[in-house]
């Protein structure tokens, strides 16, 4: 992205939210429409004159609301292309305009010049406060905090399977250097990919390779204690999704699932595309007396936080118990390379 | 056991090998014979977890067990615990790819270990000091198991002529402190732990939940509780009704306030 960004001090770019995305909207809603009930509030003195202005305000309000979120909607993949500053001036000068159309409207019913003057400080101050706070916004998500916990959870690739591995490894360099040759490969760019520069979003298919090259190696010393389950054919492999999606979660199931039973134990990896969304689900065996084993959770919340991030309240994910397996699934929206909105690059 | 003593030069070191995974096994195997020359030994048997381990050792004694921490059914502290019963336990070496806690708690009670992966001479060392140190002490592995955050036992062991037998905790369904023992009841029999009653307590306390002075009951098999009249006939009191035993245990009158909501099923 050769994208000038105005670098804030903590080098977090400023960015407009994508204007497309479910959560920026409803944002957007709320804020307006209790800034609305406050300036009624303001104006009322008594509880049925508050309603009264309220509604009054409202008529003004709404549309231009309304129109403002559908014209940003529509703009939005333009807007992210432009600088902040210029895409922030273009946003305050299309919402003056459908103020004062609106007011235009209004005037040939009942006409008072001064209503436009103040209606359109009125939206001037909405627009301001909203960028103020999708600012604040972007910054306490900044890429510095989110980079430094992937880095947390990147680390967190056990110490535990490393040392397993490579022992696993030396067993097979006498009886059979071939395959010893392929498994130091597979370690070689699993770790390549893990510290790899995770800022950006990867594409399921990457996500998938690098989740196969790990479960290669977990079954170099786990043989056929651990069966792997794909059902990925109506995955969409070109899906944009945060790195590390997947494989830290695998990586819990074999230790969560798979090694503390003594006989087979199977993940299953279930992805398909559903219209717009992107469907996960992961299972693996449930083993109550093995809760001790700590580092689940983290990971977890950790995905959870990315998925956030980059979708905002697009993207769910939920776990839980169901009979013997425990069972994740994620749904997040399907975005394909090339076409990601503002707020991707924002987040990411 | 009346192993021929480990400390005749002669005879090679007895090794048992105790992993869950194969191929570690296998690596553990090359290098105690690329050791031989120096330090003579022979693999008498290999287990893929505790239990199995237990099971197969009585019939091929060995001087040293290389055992792992994390392995399916039972680890290998709780191996070590069970172990450390017999009569002439065998030396331990645990072995282990990463595990911070047990680490620490081997290193304050002096127990060996190897990191995973294993080099020779670490490994030819730790059998040598464990060949002095002879068999595996109980308290100490205890303490290691105390401080390294590990979970309590599965099972409780009880030594039968030499045999290791194992009773899974989940059987019981509650354990009589009675004169010097106590005595675990299971729905098919009673067995005699050389254990107190505080420090199984203290260790099961998730699972056992003390009713009176001397005895303590699981709480899932906890069904009810009936009016009892004491034996000299003053006053009433309560007995808790247990799924799987017919034994009506009185729950002691200070105990009564923290037992009587745990009535399950």
């Amino acid at each position: 992205m050769d994208r000038v960004a105005i670098l804030s001090q903590n080098g977090v770019p400023d960015a407009l939210p994508d204007f497309r995305n479910l959560g920026v909207a409803a944002r957007i809603l709320v804020i307006v429409n209790l800034a609305a009930f406050v300036a009624a509030a303001i104006k009322a003195s008594t509880l049925p004159q508050l309603a009264d202005e309220f509604l009054e305000i409202a008529l003004v309000v709404e549309p231009v609301l309304l129109a403002s979120l559908a014209l940003l909607w529509t703009a939005s993949p333009l807007l992210a292309r432009l600088p902040y500053l210029v895409g922030l001036a273009i946003v305050s000068v299309a919402v003056l305009w459908l103020t004062a159309g609106a007011q235009f409207v209004r005037a040939r019913v009942d006409a008072e010049p001064l209503q436009i003057i103040r209606s359109g400080s009125f939206a001037l101050l909405l627009t301001a406060l909203l960028a103020g706070y999708f600012h604040l916004r972007n910054r306490a998500f900044s890429p510095a905090l989110a980079e430094a916990r992937l880095q947390a959870l990147q680390a967190r690739i056990r110490p535990h399977f490393l040392f397993n591995t490579l022992n696993a490894v030396l067993s097979l360099v006498r009886k059979d250097p071939r395959r010893a040759e392929g498994a130091i490969e597979d370690l070689a760019e699993l770790y390549r990919m893990v510290m790899a520069d995770a800022k950006n979003l990867t594409t399921l298919a990457r996500e998938l390779d690098l989740t196969r090259q790990y479960l290669n190696l977990e079954q170099l010393r786990l043989g056929p204690r651990l069966a792997v389950d794909w059902q990925i054919d109506d995955a969409p492999r070109d899906a944009l999704v945060p790195p590390l999606l997947l494989q830290p979660l695998v990586e819990n199931a074999v230790y969560h699932g798979v090694e503390p039973g003594a006989g087979p134990g199977r993940i299953e990896i279930a992805i398909r595309r559903e219209r717009d969304k992107v469907h996960i689900r992961l299972a693996n065996p449930y083993h109550v007396e093995h809760q001790h084993r700590q580092g689940n959770r983290i990971a977890l919340a950790n995905i959870r936080e990315r998925l956030a991030l980059h979708f905002d309240v697009e993207a769910t994910m939920q776990s839980g118990v169901n009979g013997a397996s425990y069972e994740i699934r994620m749904v997040m929206p399907y975005r394909r390379s090339g076409t990601a909105p503002a707020g991707e690059r924002a987040a990411a | 056991m009346s192993a021929p003593g480990p400390g005749s030069s002669a005879a090679p070191l007895r090794v048992f090998l105790v992993d869950d995974e194969a191929p570690a096994r296998e690596r553990m195997r090359e290098v105690l014979a690329d050791l031989a020359s120096e330090l003579p030994n022979t693999v008498v048997g290999e287990a893929s977890n505790g239990h199995e381990a237990l099971l197969g050792l009585p019939a091929r004694p060995a001087d040293v067990v290389l055992v792992d921490i994390h392995m399916p059914q039972m680890g290998g502290i709780e191996f070590a615990r069970h172990l450390a019963a017999l009569e002439h336990p065998p030396a331990v070496v645990f072995v282990t790819a990463h595990d911070q806690y047990a680490i620490e708690a081997f290193e304050v009670n002096a127990l060996d270990y190897l990191l995973k992966p294993v080099r020779a001479a670490r490994l030819a060392a730790a059998l040598a000091k464990a060949r002095a140190a002879g068999g595996v002490r109980r308290d100490a592995v205890d303490r290691a198991a105390a401080q390294s955050g590990q979970v309590p036992r599965r099972f409780f062991s009880v030594t039968e002529r030499g045999r290791i037998l194992l009773v899974p905790v989940s059987d019981v369904i509650y354990l009589k402190a009675e004169l010097k023992y106590v005595t675990a009841h299971t729905a098919a029999k009673d067995h005699l732990l050389e254990e107190a009653l505080t420090s199984l307590e203290q260790e099961f306390g998730g699972a056992f939940v003390r009713i009176h002075r001397s005895c303590l009951v699981a709480r899932q098999r906890i069904r009810g509780f009936e009016r009892i009249t004491d034996q000299d006939g003053e006053g009433a009191g309560w007995a808790v009704i247990l799924d799987g035993s017919a034994e009506r245990l009185p729950v002691s009158r200070r105990q009564w306030p923290l037992v009587k909501g745990l009535a399950v099923g």
